[in-house]
């Protein structure tokens, strides 16, 4: 089972949600921080990282001697990042989406493989729970590939969770395609709702069944909940704004630690998740 | 002109409502939003839209069925594992690199170019605004990104304007990169946890290598004074000027709901005199008002 735990507007409280709902798990369940980006499960559960690898991505690296400055690389580039000016041929690797056409198209062979670093993966055991971890390398515009590759160093046996990265365009749904259920942190704020809205769009068109955690609950208004109402999405749990929370997130400790009652609510969360995944399932099967 | 650009690395940390505010407290100047993923400005500035373009991205491959012989090829040379084996493209894997489309043997596979979102130009009561839409799941932002700065310097520029007020996106990635080159300064909007801390380390990490000045804001900085100082701490290490502390205050979600910006609701709030406060130290800081700073950590 994968879920992953997304929502549209940032600082909700997805990393809060993704890494309770971990260590309230037991066994057998590995947190993924897909928040390549600004990875922060980390700071909660303090993993112990004892394997790191380096994940790059390809780029062309031109054989000047072989080159003809036949310009089939730059033509079937749609990225502008190989160019030829006279006769040599310019590689700009931070354009290249490593789709590999120039390789394939150079009549020379004078194109190989040469690696732009994408980031690291990170492996470790923090407060019970395993933690696979990515981390975008400064500078770094593309994360899907990183996410990508976060996702496939996991064991698909394993229960997973998925901490994901704000917003609704790419890199969230790398982080989103192929689970089973997007768990969707949200506020009950005008910012909120906008943007829940339309994570709710991306997760509707990956056709995979959500439900919600409201945070901060207590501090706006109604109409989060309104919206949940009109789009039948299940509320599953609310966090009320708590100082105690905010503080002790402040130091990274999670609600669990301060509050060990919470345990509790994680795991019925969790209970509801399975729910929800089955009964979405038996509504596909009715239709 | 001077572009100023409202950043956080972590998201929700008050960009949007900072950003409202300063730009009701300027004066002759444009707002931009850059957060094209979950655009939020316009629901406190409530924009008149007066010009609405599309922004065409790139294209995506459509194998046509009646002129595909189905050998293979594109599958092949496909490194996204976007087409299955009744060669069908996936939309969402589809990277738009367009090799399959060039190197079809017999020309089967079409490549539309799509409509990524929209952009808008606008009026606001706290003047122009430049602001758009990413179409959901689409790529592209970061194109989507530059456009509106430019639109943005553009409209600046033909009106004599000379300040320009970006909100920008959360993360250090492709939005980011192309919201913050360029620009004159960068207002970090960091609240004292240790994520903010985190993730203001690699968006500074971020913004020297673009070689753009910071300026740090700690927002909600009273729920934990000891995190604050040590933001504080880190931004004099990086040669980042500290602009101001703003207090946690439900006023920001009260102000959120009316739809106003929180120094237009509650003008005689402590949280509104802090942040006209804030405001006078960026317009008045040496990274606004000298060019060629350049920063050296």
């Amino acid at each position: 089972m994968i879920i992953s735990v997304a929502s549209g507007k940032g600082g909700t409280g997805k990393t809060t949600v993704a890494t309770n709902l971990a260590v309230s798990f037991g066994s057998g369940c590995t947190l993924l921080d897909c928040d390549v980006e600004e990875p922060n499960a980390h700071l909660f559960l303090h993993p112990h990282i004892d394997r790191s690898e380096t994940v790059t991505t390809f780029v062309p690296v031109v054989d000047e001697s072989r080159c003809s400055a036949c310009r089939k690389c730059a033509d079937i580039c749609r990225f502008c990042a190989i160019t030829v000016i006279g006769e040599k041929v310019l590689v700009f690797p931070e354009l290249c989406h490593s789709c590999g056409g120039c390789q394939v198209v150079c009549p020379e062979n004078a194109i190989s493989d040469g690696q732009r670093e994408l980031g690291v993966i990170e492996w470790g055991m923090g407060t019970g729970v395993p933690v696979i971890q990515g981390r975008i390398r400064v500078g770094e515009a593309m994360s899907p590939p990183l996410i990508r590759k976060v996702r496939a160093a996991a064991d698909t046996e394993d229960q997973i969770i998925i901490d994901a990265p704000p917003g609704t365009s790419c890199p969230v749904i790398a982080a989103m395609r192929g689970a089973d259920f997007i768990l969707m942190v949200t506020e009950p704020t005008p910012f909120g709702l906008h943007d829940l809205k339309l994570a709710v769009g991306a997760v509707q068109m990956l056709g995979i069944p959500c439900g919600l955690v409201i945070n901060r609950a207590d501090m706006g208004d109604d109409r989060v909940r309104g919206y949940a109402l009109a789009e039948r999405l299940p509320i599953l749990l609310e966090i009320p704004f708590d100082r105690k929370i905010a503080e002790a997130y402040s130091c990274g400790r999670m609600i669990v630690e301060v509050m060990p009652e919470w345990k509790e609510k994680f795991r019925e969360l969790l209970q509801q998740i399975k729910v929800e995944i089955l009964a979405s399932s038996w509504r596909r099967k009715e239709r | 002109m001077r572009e100023l650009v409202v950043v956080s690395g972590k998201g929700g940390t008050g960009k949007t409502s900072l950003t409202a505010a300063f730009s009701h407290l300027a004066d002759n100047h444009i707002v931009c939003d850059a957060d094209v993923d979950a655009a939020d400005l316009h629901l406190l500035l409530a924009p008149d839209v007066k010009e609405r373009h599309e922004f065409m991205g790139g294209g995506k491959a459509i194998v046509d069925p009646e002129r595909c012989t189905r050998c293979g090829q594109c599958r092949e040379l496909c490194r996204f594992d976007a087409i299955d084996d009744e060669f069908v493209v996936d939309a969402i894997a589809c990277e738009g690199c367009g090799v399959c489309v060039d190197l079809c043997p017999v020309g089967a596979i079409d490549f539309p170019i799509q409509k990524c979102g929209e952009w808008f130009v606008s009026e606001t009561r706290v003047g122009p605004m430049v602001h758009a839409r990413l179409g959901i799941a689409e790529e592209n932002s970061g194109k989507l990104v530059s456009c509106i700065r430019r639109e943005a310097s553009r409209l600046a520029e033909a009106n004599g304007q000379e300040l320009i007020i970006t909100d920008g996106p959360p993360g250090i990635g492709c939005p980011v990169i192309a919201a913050i080159g360029g620009a004159t300064a960068l207002v970090l909007v960091v609240e004292p946890t240790v994520s903010g801390l985190h993730d203001m380390v690699r968006l500074t990490d971020l913004a020297s290598h673009f070689r753009v000045p910071c300026l740090l804001c700690v927002n909600k900085f009273d729920l934990n004074p000891e995190m604050t100082g040590r933001l504080e701490d880190m931004a004099r290490e990086r040669k980042i000027a500290v602009v101001g502390r703003v207090p946690f205050d439900p006023l920001f979600t009260e102000a959120m709901i009316a739809g106003r910006t929180i120094v237009e609701y509650r003008e005689d709030a402590p949280v509104a005199a802090a942040i006209r406060q804030i405001w006078q130290n960026i317009a008045g800081s040496p990274a606004m008002n000298s060019y060629g700073i350049r920063i050296t950590s």
